[in-house]
């Protein structure tokens, strides 16, 4: 286990750029669902309190 | 045939579409990313030059076919957007910028993660990752001007022409390494002859490349969808669509 963690030596780098691709992934479903919350919430403001947009 | 390629293509009707698209590609983004990851983070056996750092390889070339494959879209929805008017081209143009954006990103700094142990270098300005940062400053141009105008239907437009321009760039990105001396290798999958790869390693980069895909197709369903609202505010499909209680 403890070999595998340290990828040959390499550990800094592979975990690194594994790692990385995880937030941004992650990062990217994140973002685009509050995105989407959002404009919903705006939107019904919008409707509740009168369209002046 | 052209009436169903307009009710097709109307805001409201992609809106309940994308909605399943979205589950429909992301179910399986997640299983293929895993699968993809545990192939090549256990299963692959390790290179006899480059040990166990290759392993890269299976998010830095998946990242990299993405930022070409998104961008070239993108091109391809900005002239369908600039020549027919459609809306649903000129939403996906923006919504597929920043997830683009990101793949570029990615691509950028993985590979300079493979770099600095391999080439003893994390960066050079080879054409390969020159061109591969312009594209990246690409991107960020077609976010800038998509959200630069008042008017949305104006910022999709200057967005799009960029990115019809710049889509030039991909071919160059892709030929970058046979066409000029360049530090970064050459293709060993995307090229006309057997990849030059073997098959135990091979297989965990194009699961990972087919679960970037259905990654990227399921979340620009959701940010085409909210874009959509935002476009057509008021018009009544839009009221119906978030009193429904769910997106």
């Amino acid at each position: 286990m403890a070999e595998w963690l340290s990828m040959g030596g390499y550990a800094v780098y592979v975990w690194s750029s594994f790692g990385l691709t995880a937030v941004v992934l992650a990062g990217g479903v994140i973002a685009s669902v509050m995105g989407m919350r959002q404009q919903r919430t705006a939107l019904r403001r919008l409707r509740e309190f009168g369209d002046d947009a | 045939m052209w009436t169903w390629f307009h009710r097709l293509s109307s805001p409201p009707t992609f809106y309940r579409w994308g909605g399943a698209l979205q589950w429909v590609f992301g179910i399986p983004a997640v299983v293929l990313i895993a699968i993809g990851t545990y192939g090549g983070l256990v299963l692959a056996p390790a290179d006899y030059q480059q040990g166990d750092a290759f392993r890269i390889i299976y998010v830095h070339v998946p990242s990299a076919w993405m930022s070409l494959f998104v961008y070239t879209s993108m091109a391809v929805a900005g002239a369908i957007a600039l020549i027919w008017r459609m809306k649903l081209a000129e939403v996906y143009v923006g919504a597929a910028a920043g997830l683009g954006a990101a793949f570029t990103a990615l691509a950028l700094v993985t590979g300079m993660l493979w770099g600095e142990p391999m080439w003893g270098t994390y960066w050079v300005w080879d054409a390969r990752l020159t061109s591969e940062l312009l594209l990246l400053f690409l991107y960020l141009g077609v976010i800038a001007l998509d959200g630069a105008y008042v008017d949305a239907r104006r910022g999709a437009r200057a967005a799009s022409v960029l990115a019809v321009v710049g889509v030039i760039n991909v071919p160059i990105i892709h030929y970058s390494v046979e066409w000029w001396n360049s530090l970064h290798q050459g293709p060993t999958v995307t090229k006309f002859d057997s990849p030059s790869i073997t098959g135990d390693m091979l297989w965990p980069l194009l699961v990972m490349a087919l679960g970037f895909m259905c990654y990227f197709a399921s979340l620009v369903c959701l940010r085409m969808r909210t874009r959509l609202l935002d476009r057509e505010r008021s018009a009544r499909w839009v009221a119906d669509a978030i009193g429904a209680g769910h997106g």
